[in-house]
């Protein structure tokens, strides 16, 4: 009996080695490891040798213009795209949850961009709205419409680019929250709407009164990965802006991060390492104030 | 507010998407709810009540056919302006909202001069808790409370803005046996007080019977009955309808009429004068019999049970239509039931014909009310 | 017709106008965004079936071409080797997710069914794992990779994006719900826990793993970062690096019709593969709730 329970054991540790394996050489030494890159002064990765310990990385990436560049850019990132897009997300998923006519075409149609390679796809929305010698480009042209621009929104002024981020952000986040609304209303009970009609309350106030707090715990779910998925922002922009973000004034904290460990500045492990623990940092903070407030306010 | 339907009928399409025909959840529905009057809409599951019940609300709109509150013709009318108050069967209390807030919900969608001030529907809701006795929990969440109590809420929500006519779908089903009981003295209670005309839904005949003023039995769209409970029992028009209603419920032979005598087996069993020669269904009720050692037909005995006041015969008869027969009999009677066999004579009111082909019911006149007596 | 049926019509009349109203603006705006979606896809294709001469001729961009044409997806095969990029990124995915699902799936097992000492508190460690964020550890993998010598190699791409902690959670769940009844009786008849997870858990929990093995495909196809950090030798890019790399030196800066044939062409698997998958698709994003 003894030798079984042993054999027991020995089984359930011999299903897991393969998994075992692979994080703690991928994820565990790593996260150590990189704790200990950030407080290692000095490094260099040709020689693996370092100076001294303490916070001069922490202090030189605060001091670095171009982790403050990208500090703001996520910031203004995170700040314009997170709540508009939700709030798009919430009027489609209403809207399309009131049809049902067509609403599988519509819902096929709105997720496209989640299985679209966001690079490919990026490289559309340059083209869209990249003003070269030959062409002011589609953007360029409505604008014309209204009587307004030429304005290069790629190579051009930082708000113009700003503009372009955040519009392809936000096309591009759409479908994972249209998804995930839409079916958190259909998960809403029928009867409460009809019990609500017969009542005779008022399609506003069926929303505000009913829909708003039954999803809400999924509207905060979404509002806090947005805020994550936000702030660990990087490949839209080297779409847009191709990889050399510094240059492009729109560079983003793990944009800073790659730029440091590999690319046209790169080769400092320890700083890369210092902005991917502030950039942790942020993001945990900012989740736990978006956990705290959504426990006063997500209603049962 | 009396209510009227005039031919309602509600077509669904099908479910299935290849086959292009349709369901008649509601067939030419064609009867008036007297004002004042709490109605049973009852029948088995599928049989259109609730469509019934959602086409007097407004939810869902008729096919065909016209619905009228009173003189109102209410067919076009979206919900909210017809005055309903619905409970539904899970009760749809919002979980968010307390009870106060739920009751006063249906008062804060009143718009300008019919909205009542603050006091008003603090004084209202009030009123209204008291009337199905929560009024002491009007701070608690719903989630918070047992199956009655938020029965009582819905309730409450559905009469606090006064409607011309409540509406109530299983409002039952979700409770436990003995609330059942207590819930349904509740309602007839509640509908004593306000007077409001009251349509429920149930597929529960005792719970229909036991507190409608009438009751509407329908079956596969099609109203077979509308009647006071009592005498939908004691008339039956059709098999479904007798055998629909009654606990235990009503025996079924095979059986033919002769010259005006009712055959089961070769049995001459009972006299029906002016009943035509044909095939029938033979009802008989199990409070029909009479142990009786002459009697007139014989059943193979299996067993007695002992209810109390009551005994229950169980018996079996090759022309029945299910295995057992259910005689109940009271106790002092008894004598008889031993042996092998059994014999009793049958009470002809309590004994119903129903055509073999159509079901319909087959009318015969009879010594009715003196015979009844016989012990 | 009394005064009060000429107002209850009148009230049926207006709420009937206001239903068709709301209905026909949802529409409206529900379309809108339909073609906001569409829109790039299109250009995209539309670029990509016009000629050189004629996309660099419209200075104001033409939104449809009568005469297209399929030379730009010749020169997208030709110029640059973007059937190279293809192929890798194929061979990354398909043994990426099969590796991984080599070890998600003895382990989800373990978690689920297995007893042994020290399984709650494993399992606890790896919940834990699920909330640290890939950019924390990219750090040290890039270097240990660097230092193993195996940039610009298959297995410096696909080994550090084997593991999904979040995987092996979601199909430790699913494991979990089957009862106990089927283990006790697969023990009764003899059956080795390999065969009952082989035989019994994973073709019922059939659905999840489809869904786990939609979800890293698309993971895969779309990965970009990590590839971009261990390879520099064309030879070794993935369909997004080959993009970047396109965008930046390929055909030129002006070559856009060509580049757009590129894209077409990457962008199609994953869209295929959504279409015929949809429901799993969908249903499995909302489930598994994480964007690649």
């Amino acid at each position: 009996m003894r030798g079984d329970k042993k054999a027991n054991n020995l089984k359930g540790w011999l299903y897991l080695l393969p998994a075992m394996l692979f994080l703690g050489f991928f994820m565990v030494y790593p996260l150590v490891d990189v704790f200990v890159y950030s407080f290692e002064e000095g490094y260099n990765s040709a020689s693996q040798t370092y100076f001294g310990v303490g916070l001069y990385n922490y202090s030189y990436v605060l001091h670095d213009p171009y982790f403050l560049q990208a500090l703001k850019n996520t910031f203004i990132l995170v700040v314009i795209t997170v709540p508009l897009s939700t709030l798009l997300a919430l009027l489609i998923s209403v809207g399309l949850s009131s049809i049902s006519k067509l609403k599988e075409l519509y819902q096929t149609v709105y997720f496209l961009p989640y299985v679209t390679n966001t690079l490919a796809v990026g490289l559309v929305f340059m083209i869209l709205f990249k003003r070269t010698a030959y062409t002011d480009g589609l953007a360029n042209l409505v604008l014309a419409w209204f009587g307004r621009g030429p304005v290069d929104f790629i190579d051009g002024p930082y708000w113009a680019k700003m503009f372009v981020l955040c519009f392809y952000t936000v096309w591009v986040v759409m479908p994972f929250k249209v998804l995930i609304l839409t079916s958190a209303l259909a998960s809403v009970d029928q009867t409460y709407y009809n019990a609500a009609k017969v009542d005779g309350t008022s399609p506003f106030r069926i929303f505000r009164k009913i829909t708003l707090p039954m999803i809400s715990p999924m509207i905060f779910y979404l509002v806090i990965t947005g805020f994550i998925g936000a702030f660990k922002a990087y490949s839209d922009a080297v779409a847009l802006f191709g990889t050399n973000l510094n240059a492009a004034e729109m560079n983003t904290i793990v944009g800073y991060v790659y730029d440091m460990l590999y690319g046209d500045s790169g080769g400092y492990p320890s700083y890369a390492s210092a902005a991917a623990i502030l950039l942790f940092a942020v993001v945990f903070t900012i989740t736990l104030i978006n956990l705290s407030i959504s426990k006063k306010n997500v209603h049962y | 507010m009396k209510v009227v339907l005039q031919h309602l009928t509600k077509k669904f399409p099908s479910r299935n998407r290849k086959v292009n025909d349709e369901v008649i959840a509601v067939n030419d529905f064609d009867f008036e709810i007297p004002d004042g009057k709490l109605i049973g809409l009852l029948g088995p599951s599928g049989c259109g009540k609730s469509t019934c019940l959602n086409l007097i609300s407004g939810l869902l709109t008729p096919t065909s056919g016209r619905i009228l509150f009173g003189d109102d013709d209410v067919t076009d009318l979206p919900p909210e302006n017809r005055g309903v108050g619905l409970v539904f069967q899970n009760y749809a209390l919002y979980p968010h909202l307390t009870v106060r807030q739920n009751i006063q919900f249906p008062l804060q969608n009143l718009k300008g001069a019919d909205r009542p001030s603050r006091e008003e529907m603090d004084r209202r809701a009030l009123e209204a808790a008291k009337l199905v006795q929560i009024e002491g929990l009007m701070d608690r969440k719903p989630g918070e409370m047992s199956g009655g109590q938020q029965q009582r809420v819905a309730i409450a929500r559905a009469v606090v803005k006064m409607p011309r006519v409540l509406l109530l779908d299983e409002p039952l089903s979700n409770l436990d046996a003995r609330l059942r009981l207590q819930t349904r003295e509740e309602i007839r209670r509640i509908q004593r007080e306000t007077g409001i005309t009251t349509v429920f839904v149930t597929h529960d005949q005792e719970e229909a019977m036991s507190i409608s003023d009438m009751i509407v039995v329908m079956k596969d769209g099609v109203v077979h009955q509308i009647d006071q409970p009592q005498n939908v029992y004691d008339d039956p028009v059709d098999l479904f309808v007798a055998k629909f209603l009654g606990t235990p419920p009503i025996n079924v032979f095979e059986g033919a009429v002769r010259g005006g005598r009712l055959y089961i087996g070769d049995e001459d069993v009972l006299d029906v004068p002016g009943a035509d020669d044909r095939a029938v269904w033979v009802g008989i009720r199990p409070e029909g019999f009479v142990l009786k050692p002459d009697g007139r037909f014989t059943c193979g005995l299996d067993r007695v049970e002992v209810m109390g006041r009551d005994i229950s015969v169980v018996c079996h008869h090759p022309a029945a239509t299910a295995d057992q027969i259910r005689a109940i009999i009271s106790a002092e009677n008894r004598a008889g039931a031993t042996g092998q066999a059994v014999r009793f004579d049958l009470k002809p009111r309590k004994v119903h014909l129903f055509d073999r082909e159509s079901e319909a019911r087959v009318p015969f006149d009879g010594p009715r009310a003196p015979m009844d007596e016989v012990k | 017709m009394s005064a009060r049926q000429n107002e209850l019509s009148r009230i049926s009349r207006a709420s009937r106008t206001r239903r068709a109203a709301v209905r026909t603006v949802t529409y409206i705006l529900l379309t809108l965004w339909a073609l906001m979606v569409l829109f790039p896809y299109y250009w995209m294709i539309l670029s990509s079936v016009k000629s050189y001469s004629a996309y660099n001729g419209e200075y104001v961009p033409a939104f449809f071409t009568l005469s297209p044409t399929l030379e730009n997806y010749r020169e997208a095969f030709s110029a640059v080797p973007l059937a190279r990029y293809f192929l890798n990124s194929l061979l990354f995915t398909i043994v990426t997710t099969g590796l991984m699902m080599a070890v998600i799936i003895p382990a989800a097992f373990a978690f689920a069914r297995l007893e042994f000492r020290g399984r709650n508190l494993v399992f606890a460690l790896f919940l834990a794992l699920m909330m640290i964020p890939n950019e924390l550890v990219i750090i040290t993998n890039f270097q240990t990779i660097t230092n193993a010598g195996l940039r610009n190699t298959y297995a410096g791409l696909i080994l550090p994006s084997v593991t999904s902690v979040f995987y092996i959670y979601l199909l430790r769940e699913n494991f979990a719900q089957i009862p106990d009844e089927l283990y006790s009786a697969a023990k009764v008849d003899g059956t080795t826990d390999f065969k009952y997870l082989t035989r019994v858990m994973m073709p019922i929990c059939r659905p999840t793993i489809i869904t786990i093995v939609i979800l890293k495909v698309i993971e895969c196809w779309n990965s970009y970062v990590w590839p971009r950090l261990v390879t520099d030798d064309p030879a070794y890019f993935l369909v997004s690096n080959g993009i970047q790399e396109i965008r930046e030196n390929g055909f030129g800066r002006e070559n856009i019709p060509a580049m757009m044939a590129a894209v077409v062409v990457i962008s199609l698997p994953l869209i295929a593969l959504f279409l015929c998958f949809r429901k799993k698709v969908m249903a499995g994003v909302s489930r598994g709730g994480i964007k690649g």
